[in-house]
């Protein structure tokens, strides 16, 4: 009886369309918001922080990125790693060849760097569909690792091989290198997955997301009623690999603080992809709760043992979680393949109807 | 001009100067070639004939291979623990059949793609866990002897894994093409709902083709068990057997050898005569560049089915 | 067969002027491999008018409709649309001249709404760029509403006002079908390819798919080409009848003209000739 639309009534497209009709959403939003920018910096603490709220957003963001493409454009790609990896380097190289430039134009610099990256690997998505193109991005994602590893250039011949973000200040407050804060750091990334969130929001629901959905729904249908194939792909590669790209980027200068390619191999390709089947393809908020879901089970897997009592080896350990992994993911495909979002979309039904069954 | 010269010319004389090395390279990539092929035609078995793109063959090498191994250190003599290891792949077919395939009937093959990417971790996980991580050997009583054969170095093992492919395939080839159960296998991989509807008992179709999909990754995990140990990294031949599909066509079988072939040899060849160019380790992308450059000019692979748009 | 019943304005005493060629077909040729879909067929679609497309199955029907959409490119033949014309025309060309269609199996996009299907008929119409887009706000917004208020008209037109929420999937197949007509309509198009609009509905459906065509024609003045089986339908509703039978053209003309032609009634009867 809470969540009820009655009385609420559309007077305008404009409102028809936007983003949370429901009243109680906005509400709901707005008090998220809130907890997120001002409750969590003074509450949580570091351990929280970085163990567990400042990766969640990186991969957020990266969620956001291949959902878009593979959820709403339909181009399954196992590239995830590889143009994270674009990110961060281009980041690293960007910011040590011009220390003056502010770090976040830095992010986005190297963003448009990696989205140039994604349409070059994206040609090939006009010829080939499916999992034909699935193989194909693994070439991106193996190639790109490679040369990061191999061409001393991008870590600028360090000889750990590893690249490390330097200390950068933004607004006189230091965000990247050993001395920033980790609420600085869970700030940035806030933000930077705020507007990416609200940008993709956008995206999907006008012109460009319904060209995207109409490609991966029927391709050749879209392309008789006028909606170019190749543009529209190349844009869903570009769109999404600025988004890992920038993921990528924070996720080395605002979380880890260093890395070696190991960090964006293939395994994180298959952990994002994992992280928007279970939240829900095509959406926005499964990319997050998706997101949220895979940082989080690592944890609870290693924590329960302790909480519960039992002591368990690390190898043990990691063989279970193996299994209750790969159990979860033919679970949710078996119950709900659309995903948590799904999931959610279902809770708020019933919440309408409450009390009443149906 | 020097670049060009070091990448078109150069290497060339390389192979003209020392030939014999150059055969020996070549031969080589062919058998690592039968050996990728061996994984493949795991996948085109039951891709062609469940229209299911399994991830989890790798895995399922990997087990396999576990279980074999695991059951010899407890002592049991190698050809009951060979029959044992069929048993268990049979086994896993019924499980996977009733716990993945029937509640996913005709969803989406993108369904179906990711929970063989679950089964995967499903089976490496619990592999592990029941027979340890650690590498093993695998001894199955196939003589390493390597043997000249007009000055090129010739290795008994891969031999008898090559042969072992050739005939795998060919009894593959005959089951699918001549046999009532063959048919009916083509069958299920186009259209499921189809299939059903004119009697054909899907259940029983899947767990036959696991199976056999099953004793094959048994085979591959022999092979490659044999030859560098039964460890975790066997599971990601299965990631370098996908080149190998993409080359020769998802659905079939002498696809998946020749793929397996052109793999072999372009990644051998391109390591040894291109690599110092470029710092070494090019193996690791090789194969699907190339895959991926020659689907762009044939997007159905050598002997795929070609995909014909129809509205 | 029974007659569906038509409105007054019929194609008979219809007050619309019925202009010159809009697209004309001159020997045009289709193969695939040995399969020859179309041999030298040649008519033409006059501006305004309702052509049907007739013939028994196999005939090349659809065939003929893919290659005035640039979807298969003809091996011979010219093809000559508003005056101009087109060689290997790719059907996003198509598209953007003006040509818009309907498929034999509905080919919505089954992962959206009613409404939002209907909006990608529009895509060609609405501007913008991706910066744009992606703030919303501004400019991208007013075309945005813009558009949805020209597809809200068309939904009112072929009212199916309720459904406009529902994903297409799960919408009865006649529903989908005027989804699907809504879809053709979206992008105002010049010339209008029907493919079997009628298919799989009963009476009640067909009459009204029937008003909607005529009045599409008569509002709009939109030319209609469509491929039917129900010669009631093509009888009542249409200005000229083009006859196909394996891959030739064997008749041209007016309804009556082609309903007593010998060739036709023969070509259905499958009667052979010596």
């Amino acid at each position: 009886m809470f969540y009820r639309e009655t009385g609420q009534f559309k007077a305008s497209y404009a409102s028809d369309e936007a983003i949370f009709p429901i009243a109680q959403d906005r509400w709901a939003v707005i008090a998220i918001v809130i907890v997120a920018y001002v409750v969590i910096p003074i509450v949580a603490n570091e351990y929280w922080l970085q163990a567990v709220l400042i990766p969640a957003l990186v991969f957020s963001l990266a969620a956001l990125g291949l959902n878009l493409l593979t959820g709403y454009a339909g181009q399954l790609s196992l590239g995830t790693g590889g143009f994270m990896a674009v990110g961060a380097y281009a980041t690293y190289k960007i910011t040590t060849a011009f220390p003056e430039l502010n770090i976040l134009v830095v992010f986005l610099l190297s963003g448009l760097v990696t989205a140039g990256v994604g349409v070059l690997f994206g040609i090939p998505s006009l010829r080939i569909k499916g999992f034909y193109l699935a193989v194909a991005t693994l070439a991106a994602q193996f190639f790109l690792v490679w040369l990061f590893n191999r061409v001393g250039w991008f870590y600028n011949y360090a000889p750990s091989g590893t690249i490390t973000a330097p200390p950068r200040e933004v607004f006189g407050v230091m965000i990247t290198g050993p001395e920033a804060k980790a609420e600085a750091r869970y700030l940035v990334a806030l933000a930077f997955v705020t507007v990416a969130a609200l940008a993709a929001k956008n995206l999907v629901r006008g012109r460009l997301g319904r060209s995207w959905m109409a490609i991966r729904d029927m391709d050749i249908a879209a392309e008789i009623i006028g909606i170019p194939l190749l543009q529209t792909k190349l844009s869903a590669f570009a769109i999404s690999s600025f988004y890992c790209g920038v993921a990528g980027a924070l996720m080395i200068f605002l979380w880890l603080g260093s890395a070696e390619t190991l960090a964006f191999d293939i395994g994180v390709s298959f952990d994002v992809l994992f992280m928007i089947i279970i939240g829900g393809l095509g959406s926005i908020l499964g990319s997050f709760l998706g997101a949220a879901f895979i940082t989080l089970m690592p944890i609870l897997l290693t924590n329960a043992p302790q909480v519960v009592g039992i002591s368990m080896a690390i190898d043990t350990q990691k063989d279970l979680e193996s299994i209750i992994f790969g159990g979860l993911i033919i679970f949710f495909l078996i119950v709900e393949p659309h995903g948590l979002a799904r999931l959610w979309q279902i809770g708020k039904e019933k919440l309408r109807r409450w009390p009443f069954p149906y | 001009m020097d670049i060009l010269y070091s990448v078109f010319v150069a290497p060339f004389l390389d192979m003209a100067d020392a030939p014999l090395f150059f055969a020996e390279v070549v031969i080589g990539g062919l058998l690592t070639g039968v050996m990728y092929s061996l994984v493949a035609l795991g996948f085109v078995l039951i891709f062609k004939a469940s229209g299911v793109f399994n991830f989890a063959q790798g895995a399922m090498v990997l087990f396999a291979a576990l279980t074999l191994v695991g059951l010899m250190e407890r002592g049991v003599p190698v050809a009951i623990a060979l029959v044992m290891a069929v048993a268990v792949m049979t086994a896993l077919a019924f499980v996977i059949e009733r716990v993945v395939l029937r509640p996913l009937v005709n969803q989406e093959d993108i369904i179906l793609f990711m929970a063989t990417i679950g089964i995967a971790f499903v089976l490496e996980g619990f592999g592990e866990l029941v027979w340890g991580s650690n590498v093993k050997e695998l001894n199955v009583g196939i003589p390493d002897v390597s043997f000249e054969v007009g000055g090129i170095l010739l290795n008994e093992f891969d031999l008898f894994a090559a042969a072992t492919a050739a005939i795998l395939v060919a009894v593959l080839a005959v089951f699918f093409q001549r046999t009532t159960i063959g048919r009916a296998l083509r069958a299920v991989a186009d259209d499921h709902q189809a299939a059903l509807s004119v009697g054909i008992p899907l259940k029983t179709i899947w767990i036959i083709v696991w199976s056999v999909a099953g004793v094959v990754a048994l085979v591959a995990g022999i092979m490659w068990g044999a030859k560098s140990g039964v460890q975790f990294s066997l599971s990601l031949i299965a990631l370098k057997a996908l080149p190998v599909l993409m080359l020769g066509g998802f659905t079939s079988v002498p696809g998946a050898i020749v793929g397996g072939l052109i793999i072999g040899v372009g990644e051998k060849v391109a390591e040894i005569y291109w690599g110092p160019l470029i710092g070494g380790a090019i193996e690791n992308w090789f194969a699907y560049m190339l895959a991926m450059v020659f689907l762009v000019f044939r997007p159905q692979g050598l002997f795929g089915e070609r995909i014909i748009e129809r509205v | 067969m029974a007659t569906v019943g038509a409105p007054e304005t019929t194609a008979a005493g219809s007050a619309r002027k019925i202009g010159g060629p809009l697209l004309k077909i001159e020997n045009v040729s289709l193969a695939f491999g040995g399969v020859r879909a179309l041999t030298s067929v040649s008519f033409e679609i006059l501006e305004h008018e309702i052509l049907a497309i007739i013939g028994p199955n196999g005939a090349g029907k659809t065939s003929m409709l893919n290659v005035i959409n640039g979807f298969y490119h003809p091996q011979e033949g010219t093809i000559t649309f508003k005056g101009r014309v087109r060689k290997h025309m790719r059907p996003h060309d198509a598209a953007a001249q003006g040509i818009a269609r309907t498929f034999q199996n509905v080919a919505l996009f089954k992962g959206m709404t009613t409404l939002d299907n209907i909006m990608t008929g529009r895509n060609l119409k609405i501007g913008g760029n991706i910066l744009t887009q992606a703030i919303y706000w501004g400019p991208a917004q007013r075309e945005e509403i813009r558009n949805r208020a020209f597809v809200e008209e068309i939904i009112d037109f072929l009212e199916i006002e309720s459904i406009r929420k529902t994903p297409v999937g799960r919408l009865p197949y006649g529903l989908q079908k005027r989804v699907e007509l809504g879809r053709a309509l979206a992008a105002e198009p010049d010339l209008l390819l029907l493919d079997e609009p009628m298919a799989g509905m009963n009476l009640e459906e067909k009459e009204d798919m029937c008003r909607f065509v005529l009045d599409v024609n008569e509002e709009f003045g939109t030319t209609i080409a469509l491929i039917e089986h129900d010669m009631g339908v093509v009888m009542d509703i249409s200005d000229r009848v083009v006859v196909l039978d394996h891959g030739l053209k064997i008749a041209e003309g007016t309804p009556d003209e082609v309903r007593t032609n010998k060739d036709v009634i023969d070509a259905y009867l499958g009667v052979s000739h010596d």
